[in-house]
């Protein structure tokens, strides 16, 4: 007691991180994303074999390395979402500063390996693709950018962040990585959305952008092909499509065994944009079901929880994590049933790829740190507000 | 907007009275209107998360909806998809007027390879290759090996023993999928009526049949409209008619020794074409290869009948008496000088034979005089001739229901100058089609109504324009009767069915110009009934030559007439037509009573 009171003895300011992380964070968000990357693994167990026999590895070569940059991921994730609001805002910035040079730097250090996109780093054991890393760190700068605009004689945060996104987009669009770039332009137009975007000026970039599809389609060969491959009720059975569509009809609902599945030797990017045909063919309905479920729950729980939030800054980072991750997802498996037309974008925790996976611990890490119960001064409303 | 002040001078003042910080009272308006500000936010925002929240919830459900959706679907074999329509396989028969199959559909089927489901590639393209002795070993082992190839068509049609046979090697990479392929049943028979079919774009489960010639050309939109599937489309053609058509006219170009022939059957007052032969003719299921050199009328392909434009000869020579006499310049019996040879400026007119000093309109017609005629072109004129032969049809391509038709020109003199007028009336300097000639003898002897020849079946007489007077027509009927009664073409007569016609032999012209000496078209335009015409048969036989006499005979006098004659005699029966048993001449029996 008199240590106390005289403050020898160091004071606990709340409790031990570990026991509060535990106690604020999500639980069932945490528990889709471990259950996910399982998926990952158990599906990079059926997909990847053909990947390692054509470059001549062993078997599990690519299952190895999953699991330990999953560890990675998962670690990384662990830490991240530890931290308070300050520190990720502190981070994300500084983060987006080096992603960003990184990212610039590209055309001049960059590789493409052989692929026609220079989009890498190649660090000898792995690569490092920077537009992975930028995506988190490019919301929380955003977040911040716009929080602050909602201080009056705050600064016009919504204009710097839309001109921080239209580089990034020119950035990304030089690679060439469009769905990258539409990636990025989706978070910031989500992050606008909650901010208070005039319904107005809304619909209008609907117009513009369904004008911009239709000047595309008519100039641009490349995307036209692909809309037409789209709209046609025929699919070529040639085409990734075409072997995907199969796949999800021969596995049926509960799959043809595990193994035993055809389409893994037949597609080229079976083990990243296409995994979920894979799934579909060797495991069935039930596990892709599974595995949409876990996706929805993730999203739809975190945006639940975000409506809670009165700190503007969270709100926004945390919204755009979470429909980044989400779309993304629903875009992958969207082109694999059809519904979209055809754009190569992975599968996030799921498909194969090793900084694609950190970068993904990274955000969903935040997206847990902006998701943790905090007090949201609901008792200082009410005392206040029955006070006047 | 009134602008609300952060500093409210009364509470402002209130406080300097009271000696308070007016700062504070700045401070504290700037937090509330903070707090309301985002207040406002944090409730537009909720709402907008919520609508995100059920965005991305219905967005899943739709993915894991289709996803279902598609697992229960069954599996299917891969099929390259072509773009834009589906191929349409329905295209309907074609039959004759009597619903005789001319052109139907027949399945079979074809190969295709996927290489990648092969067992043993090489196996396989070993014993193909001992099936289907014109497949290329070295090609089928390459497509079967090629890593990146996934489907290779193999052959296009198979019969059931070769399906079998193809079973029978037990290769999973060999497979079959259905093919309609067009059959012409009566093989060579109106053989340039139908033209044939190829197909079009193929996919594995069906290939578009598509009419490259004749009517499968011609009407192309009306056999693959699935509006009238199952319905045949109805020509004009008589099966069996056709059929004896054919077998005659085969054998008489045989005997004649001509290198070609054609027979056109018409029906005067409707315009059928009932049967049109043109030989040498092909077989429509495997239709040739058009030549690449030399001339295209050499080629089976080459349809004489509407695309091979002759000078007609002397079959002409009616349109110029019809002409005279529907004009009233003459009478069938008028009496024309024939004094030959006529000369007129540097070119001299003559006849076959010398037929004396004068000639009636009918002997003209019966010894078939070129002077005489030149001299009625004269009397009627250059214009009135051409625009009498503009409305029987001879200056402008048919309009028949082939895709051949409108490119087969009648060929006319560049300049129509007196001399063109005389040479045109006896049929000489003016090429056109036996088609072309038939329709215009049926319009001279139906009564004189324009008849335009058609190969789809009618229902009724088409009444054409009037082109001559129903007297004329009477006239012109009487003369051809009397052609082969007592004229150029008396072997052209049939017991009973009282046959009307003129002959016609015209040399043949040289590439280079000029006639040759020994090559002619003999053609003989013929009426039967003469009396009360039902049809109209051209026949034209290209460069015979009849052998029986001592020296060789082309004139169609010898040639075409009997031919036709034996044409007649085997077709009219099959039209319908009863022989006319004319009364005997009184002989020495008189009837008794007992």
């Amino acid at each position: 007691m008199t240590e106390m009171v005289y403050g020898a003895m160091p004071v606990r300011a709340g409790e031990p991180v570990i026991p509060r992380w535990w106690r604020t964070v999500d639980k069932w968000t945490l528990c889709c994303i471990l259950l996910l990357l399982g998926m990952g693994l158990l599906l990079g167990l059926a997909a990847s074999p053909p990947l390692a026999t054509r470059n001549g590895l062993p078997h599990f070569y690519y299952v190895q390395r999953q699991a330990f940059f999953g560890g990675m991921a998962v670690l990384a994730m662990l830490f991240t979402s530890m931290m308070s609001p300050a520190q990720l805002r502190r981070i994300g910035v500084v983060g987006f500063i080096l992603s960003f040079v990184s990212l610039a730097l590209l055309p001049i250090l960059g590789t493409d390996f052989g692929k026609g996109a220079v989009r890498w780093y190649s660090l000898g054991f792995a690569s490092f693709q920077p537009s992975e890393f930028l995506k988190p760190f490019f919301v929380v700068l955003c977040a911040w950018l716009m929080a602050a605009s909602f201080d009056l004689n705050g600064p016009p945060g919504k204009r710097i962040s839309l001109a921080v996104t239209v580089v990034i987009v020119g950035f990304l669009a030089l690679q060439p990585d469009f769905g990258q770039a539409a990636l990025v332009l989706f978070g910031w137009g989500v992050m606008y959305f909650v901010a208070g975007a005039p319904m107005l000026l809304l619909a209008g970039i609907v117009g513009i952008v369904g004008l911009f599809g239709l000047f595309a389609y008519g100039n641009s060969e490349h995307f036209a092909r692909r809309i037409d491959g789209f709209l046609s009720p025929e699919v070529d059975p040639r085409t990734q499509l075409g072997y995907a569509t199969n796949a999800i009809q021969e596995g049926g609902f509960f799959g043809v065994g595990v193994g035993e599945g055809q389409v893994k030797w037949s597609l080229p990017d079976a083990h990243t944009d296409f995994i979920i045909a894979v799934a579909a063919e060797e495991y069935g309905l039930i596990l892709v079901l599974a595995i949409i479920l876990l996706y929805a729950c993730i999203t739809v729980r975190s945006l639940l929880r975000l409506m809670r939030e009165r700190n503007p800054f969270i709100r926004l980072a945390g919204t755009g994590l979470a429909c980044m991750f989400a779309v993304q997802a629903m875009i992958n498996m969207g082109v694999a049933v059809r519904l979209l037309p055809a754009k190569g974008m992975t599968l996030p925790f799921v498909s194969y790829g090793g900084s694609s996976l950190i970068a993904a611990g990274i955000a969903v890490g935040m997206l847990l740190a902006f998701t943790r119960t905090r007090p949201q001064g609901e008792i200082g409303d009410i005392l206040i507000r029955r006070g006047r | 907007m009134i602008r609300t002040p952060l500093r409210p001078l009364a509470r402002i003042l209130l406080a300097r009275q009271r000696g308070e910080n007016p700062d504070a009272i700045e401070r504290e308006n700037l937090r509330l209107r903070h707090e309301a500000m985002r207040d406002r936010a944090r409730v537009r925002a909720e709402s907008r998360l919520l609508l995100l929240g059920v965005f991305f919830f219905l967005a899943f459900s739709a993915i894991g909806t289709r996803m279902g959706v598609m697992a229960a679907s069954e599996p299917q074999e891969p099929r390259v998809a072509s773009s834009g329509a589906d191929i349409v396989a329905q295209r309907a028969d074609i039959v004759d007027r009597n619903g005789r199959i001319l052109a139907t559909n027949l399945v079979t089927h074809s190969l295709y390879a996927q290489p990648h489901q092969m067992v043993d590639p090489k196996r396989a393209a070993d014993r193909l290759v001992e099936l289907f002795p014109d497949l290329n070993h070295e090609t089928l082992v390459r497509q079967f090996t090629d890593p990146e190839r996934r489907f290779v068509w193999v052959k296009r049609r198979l019969s059931p023993e070769q399906v079998q046979a193809v079973h029978d090697i037990g290769d999973p990479g060999l497979l079959f999928g259905p093919r309609e392929m067009r059959l012409y049943p009566n093989g060579r028979l109106a053989a340039h009526i139908l033209g044939g079919a190829s197909f079009g774009r193929e996919g594995v489960h069906s290939a578009e049949i598509i009419g490259v010639a004749g009517i499968e050309r011609a009407y192309e939109d009306y056999l693959r409209d699935p509006a009238n599937a199952g319905d045949p489309l109805y020509t004009s053609i008589d099966l069996t008619v056709q059929a004896a058509a054919r077998e005659v006219l085969e054998g008489g170009m045989r005997l004649m020794n001509a290198k070609g022939a054609t027979s056109i059957l018409l029906d005067v007052h409707t315009g059928e074409v009932v049967s049109m032969v043109s030989l040498p003719d092909f077989d429509p299921n495997t239709r040739p290869q058009p030549l690449t050199a030399g001339d295209a009328s050499d080629s089976p392909l080459f349809n004489r009948a509407v695309q091979g434009v002759y000078e007609l000869g002397s079959t002409f020579k009616i349109f110029a008496a019809a002409q005279a006499i529907d004009e009233g310049l003459v009478g069938p019996a008028t009496r024309i000088d024939t004094k030959g040879p006529m000369t007129w400026g540097r070119y001299r007119i003559r006849d076959f034979r010398n037929y004396g000093p004068e000639l009636s309109v009918t002997d003209i017609m019966v010894k078939s005089s070129n002077i005489g005629t030149a001299r009625l072109a004269m009397m009627i004129g250059g214009k009135r001739q051409q625009e009498f032969l503009r409305r029987l049809g001879f200056l402008d391509p048919l309009s028949v229901e082939l895709t051949e038709a409108p490119g087969a020109r009648p060929l006319l003199p560049r300049q129509w100058s007196d001399i063109s007028t005389m040479t045109i009336s006896y049929g000489h300097g003016l090429s056109a089609s036996p088609l072309h000639l038939a329709a215009g003898y049926a319009t001279m002897v139906n009564g004189g109504t324009l008849v335009r020849p058609t190969l789809l079946r009618q229902d009724k007489p088409q009444q054409g324009e009037r082109v001559i007077k129903e007297t004329t027509s009477a006239a012109i009927r009487d003369m051809l009767r009397q052609v082969v009664t007592r004229g150029t073409a008396s072997f052209g007569d049939v017991p009973g069915y009282a046959v009307g016609g003129k002959t016609g032999t015209a040399d043949k012209a040289r590439p280079q110009g000029g006639y040759y000496k020994d090559r002619v078209i003999a053609t003989f335009a013929s009426v039967f009934p003469a009396h009360d015409p039902r049809y109209v048969l051209i026949l034209t036989l290209d460069e015979p030559q009849e052998t029986s006499g001592p020296e060789p005979r082309r004139t169609a006098g010898w040639t075409a007439v009997p031919v036709a004659a034996e044409m007649i005699r085997r077709t009219a029966p099959l039209l319908g037509l009863r022989p006319v048993i004319e009364p005997r001449a009184e002989d020495a029996l008189t009837l008794v009573r007992n």
